[in-house]
């Protein structure tokens, strides 16, 4: 069987944190992680207020697919949102080849859940949007548009409106405008969470793809544990709120995978474990 | 588009598209409905001649004032007060508005003072504003200016405010600078809003036009009405107030072709 498995004892979180069964540093000093998630604590409203994420540590290698699957709540999103610099932690410290993140920047792109194309720049404008505050010129940043756009399949699409699209096509540019950027990390906060099933089929066969042809160092969130298995490299379980690390397991399915995939074996069986660790703390909160 | 539901039953469901044909058929039932009823109680008497004059009357008012050129100028001169005025207040009221809406620090500094000065009634500036500027020109725009000004800024900063978050953030992503973001991203996600926003205001500016010219002018629409009241010519009243209609419903026009022409990605 193509996987192998870290899993917490299911204590009481009072008891056991995740941060002392996983140690920080899996890897020769020296070579820092492409994403390193240290020790980071989020919580809202002051030092009496929610915590949402408690003590997380995570790091992402170098052109690792790393998923993260959580019940909904579980500080999930935040934790991108923390490592993409677009909320403030209130401890710990996150770091993209070593430097610590302080604010949002361009080598930390982003796919949202929610549609962000910019709805006044027509599709290749918003592919070009990132080059251009780069500072490329024309013709470099078309060439770039054409081939991210291409990559996604909506070349044909470049001078037509978001507003003119549907909801998977909005995402698929939303990844060809992350990409066009050439960021050292993505994340992805459950970008095909709004889609119908057979569009998310479709947008998960193309990321796939894409992710072969070119990969990125990725961070995707998802409540899906299909879209989970069949995507990642690594899959990080969360338990219920506060958001802390239950269990890291790593997925050996060889690659380029094809959608069959969820039909194997061993790819039910994994599902299994996995649903069993979320069912946990499904029950736990009720 | 045919439809096999009764027009009953499709004029009578909530957001139902009617045919722009039956749009512009009851535009025009309406007005010829409007004026017959007009010309019905003018001649008819029902209503003295001296309150209310007929239709051709008024007709004949806007064509004597017209080839003797004095609408023409009366025109030309509220033109000029409403649009200097317009202008003045929306070219300070976009960034400001802009600025409030985006940043809390400046909305915190000036929205219990725009808030303030926003419910004052404008008429009540009008002796003030005589006393410091005078009754000329300056003093008619002032009041257009504090007239429509406060209220742009606050239904400029809620469009500013109204922008989706993870629009901003996905712009800070792709490497929009803090410094440039109300700029490449507040703003364009703005303008459809604001577009609206100048529409409706400067119907406001059109009424505040008419206070400043009653009170104090010598040319201009409210004053033509002014000096009309005072010779008894309510046909000429009607045709200065029937001339601000056909204005105001010639800067709607604009505004919404404007918005079409700038922002055609959001098309309502």
């Amino acid at each position: 069987m193509g996987t192998s498995m870290t899993e917490l004892s299911p204590s009481s979180p009072m008891e056991t944190t995740a941060v002392e069964l996983f140690p920080k540093k899996r890897r020769a000093l020296g070579s820092p992680a492409r994403l390193a998630i240290e020790n980071v604590t989020l919580r809202y409203g002051g030092p009496a207020g929610t915590l949402a994420v408690d003590d997380v540590s995570i790091d992402v290698e170098q052109n690792e697919f790393c998923v993260i699957v959580g019940p909904s709540g579980c500080g999930k999103s935040s934790l991108l949102y923390l490592a993409a610099g677009l909320t403030e932690l209130t401890a710990g410290d996150i770091r993209v080849d070593g430097h610590i993140v302080t604010e949002p920047g361009p080598d930390r792109g982003m796919v949202f859940q929610g549609y962000t194309l910019f709805p006044w720049l027509t599709v290749r404008q918003n592919v070009e949007y990132g080059p251009k505050r780069k500072g490329l010129g024309k013709a470099e940043r078309r060439a770039v548009a054409e081939r991210f756009l291409g990559e996604v399949g909506l070349g044909q699409f470049a001078d037509a409106f978001p507003a003119q699209l549907s909801g998977g096509m909005k995402q698929r540019v939303a990844l060809a405008r992350a990409l066009a950027n050439d960021p050292s990390v993505l994340f992805m906060d459950e970008p095909f969470g709004a889609l119908d099933s057979q569009t998310r089929g479709t947008m998960q066969k193309l990321l796939l793809r894409v992710w072969e042809h070119t990969q990125k160092t990725v961070l995707f969130v998802t409540h899906d544990i299909d879209e989970a298995i069949l995507l990642g490299d690594r899959v990080v379980v969360m338990t219920a709120r506060p958001g802390r690390i239950k269990a890291e397991i790593k997925v050996d399915f060889p690659r380029p995978r094809s959608m069959d995939l969820v039909l194997e074996p061993e790819f039910i069986a994994l599902k299994r474990r996995i649903l069993g660790l979320l069912h946990d703390e499904i029950d736990e909160e009720h | 588009m045919s439809s096999r539901r009764a027009p009953w039953t499709l004029m009578t469901t909530p957001f139902r598209d009617i045919s722009r044909r039956a749009v512009i058929t009851t535009g025009i039932i309406v007005w010829v409905m409007v004026v017959a009823g007009w010309w019905i109680l003018s001649h008819t008497n029902l209503v003295p001649p001296m309150f209310l004059p007929s239709p051709e009357k008024v007709w004949a008012a806007g064509v004597r004032l017209m080839s003797d050129g004095s609408l023409f100028v009366h025109t030309l001169a509220s033109l000029e007060v409403v649009m200097l005025g317009f202008a003045i207040s929306s070219v300070l009221a976009i960034p400001i508005g802009l600025w409030m809406g985006s940043y809390r620090a400046v909305q915190a500094v000036l929205e219990p003072l725009v808030n303030f000065v926003r419910y004052l009634p404008v008429t009540a500036f009008v002796p003030l504003l005589i006393l410091w500027i005078g009754i000329g020109i300056q003093q008619r725009v002032s009041v257009i200016i504090l007239g429509t000004f406060f209220q742009q800024v606050v239904m400029i900063a809620d469009s500013a405010r109204a922008v989706p978050r993870d629009l901003v953030n996905a712009s800070y992503t792709l490497g929009t600078k803090r410094s440039e973001v109300v700029w490449h991203v507040i703003f364009p996600a703005a303008l459809p809003d604001i577009l609206d926003t100048l529409r409706v205001t400067l119907g406001w500016a059109w009424s505040y036009l008419v206070v400043a010219e009653l009170v104090a002018a010598s040319s201009g629409l409210g004053y033509i009405t002014i000096k009309a009241m005072r010779g008894f010519q309510v046909d000429v009243i009607f045709m200065a107030i029937a001339t601000i209609g056909v204005l105001g419903l010639l800067s709607d026009l604009f505004f919404r072709f404007l918005r079409a022409r700038v922002a055609p990605w959001a098309h309502r």
